[in-house]
């Protein structure tokens, strides 16, 4: 690969962990809060697996970078402005129908997302790409179940679903728009050029949404700014929580 | 004990050595009957172990790798490096026919299917042997479990995924 791509690569992967991280941490949230114990379980199962999603592009990133930096420094001492997620990640979880309609959205952008990404000319962002396409899987067949359930369940669980979808159709558009830079890496054969998986994340989730009983948003408000690093007022307090300690007490270890 | 005092370490005795080594969180499985364990090679002194991670946040490599280096400096090997291999992707196709077996008298269902189709309807209660079963969660005590419950023995049991 060309070496004056490699500051955007080390940009991109970082970008990638962020989406992981900060969706990993909010799962989190939900440990000794789900709605049932299996249901603690699974959340904070599918929490892991961001987190460990994360854990290997951070460590590609500071790899690649060979700065000295590790993977709990990307993770703990950057500020808010240097987070890359897309805004969707970071909102916080809402109801646990804002949280599932959030996660199948997702799910069902990260298995076309990782499915491309597995074709990428970076063997390592291949082969993160192929573990992580197994898991988004997984999450996929439940957060769609759930999605059905909720939706074509009472009248209660129904509205709180449709709300949520509502609530986050507005940071459906960002998710597909592609950078200058990231452009670049899609020439290149590096990255996914994710503007060409928007036709067909609408297609699978609002088959899913019709057979739930739900109606498409026609919400025509749309946000972005999370891969410029300009986040929602609700990433700082994620941050401040999940930075804590290392922030506290610099260096700490386990 | 593997001789070192003999000049050349023979890679087969070392993997003989590893087979001791089990899954902490399924004391029953070795890491080769999980299919973790990807290569050993020797390079001087120095006992290079490939693993692979079975879930990308799956704590329990942490502890596999301490193992490993554990059982190889008991052994008397100084120089242990303990590498991960990310790809080719770990499946539970990579699952030995005698772990499976252990899985099942320990009281979990191994995998259904070999290949990683849509979930296959052969899931058996590790119990009763009865395939009238029902999913209670997608996920379980670990990443790489389900849990279900057996209709005719009601019992619940683990499941292990199939990916």
């Amino acid at each position: 690969m060309d070496a004056e791509l490699k500051p955007a690569l080390i940009e991109y992967c970082i970008a990638l962990g962020d989406d992981s991280v900060i969706l990993g941490h909010r799962l989190s949230e939900w440990c000794r809060n789900g709605p049932f114990l299996e249901e603690d379980l699974a959340l904070t199962n599918v929490s892991l697996d961001f987190i460990g999603r994360a854990r290997m592009l951070y460590s590609h990133a500071a790899e690649l970078e060979g700065a000295g930096r590790s993977e709990d420094d990307i993770a703990y001492l950057r500020d808010c402005r240097e987070y890359r997620n897309l805004l969707i990640h970071e909102l916080p979880n809402g109801d646990f129908a804002f949280t599932m309609a959030r996660q199948f959205m997702i799910d069902v952008y990260d298995m076309a997302f990782f499915t491309e990404l597995m074709q990428s000319q970076e063997p390592t962002l291949a082969a993160i790409a192929a573990k992580a396409v197994k898991e988004s899987r997984y999450h996929l067949r439940r957060s769609e179940d759930w999605i059905k359930r909720l939706g074509d369940g009472t009248e209660v669980s129904h509205e709180r679903v449709q709300a949520a979808f509502n609530q986050l159709w507005g940071y459906v558009n960002e998710m597909f728009s592609v950078s200058e830079q990231e452009q670049l890496l899609i020439d290149a054969g590096v990255a996914v050029d994710r503007s060409a998986l928007q036709q067909n994340w609408h297609t699978a989730v609002q088959a899913v949404m019709l057979e739930a009983t739900l109606e498409t948003p026609d919400e025509d408000w749309t946000i972005s700014g999370g891969r410029e690093g300009i986040h929602t007022e609700h990433l700082g307090y994620l941050l401040a929580e999940m930075q804590f300690l290392q922030r506290a007490y610099p260096g700490q270890k386990w | 004990m593997v001789a070192i005092a003999s000049n050349k370490v023979d890679t087969k005795a070392l993997f003989e050595l590893l087979g001791s080594v089990c899954d902490p969180e399924i004391p029953v499985l070795t890491l080769q009957d999980l299919g973790v364990l990807r290569d050993i090679s020797v390079a001087g002194d120095e006992i290079i172990v490939t693993v692979t991670p079975t879930y990308a946040g799956c704590p329990a490599l942490e502890v596999m790798s301490a193992d490993i280096r554990t059982a190889l400096t008991e052994a008397g090997f100084q120089q242990v490096t303990v590498k991960q291999q990310l790809s080719p992707a770990w499946t539970t196709d990579w699952m030995s026919a005698s772990g499976r077996e252990k899985l099942r008298a320990y009281g979990i269902a191994p995998p259904a299917t070999t290949t990683c189709g849509p979930q296959s309807d052969r899931i058996e209660c590790p119990q009763c042997g009865c395939d009238e079963i029902k999913v209670i969660s997608e996920f379980g005590s670990t990443a790489c479990k389900a849990l279900y419950r057996c209709q005719d023995c009601l019992e619940p049991f683990d499941y292990f995924k199939c990916i």
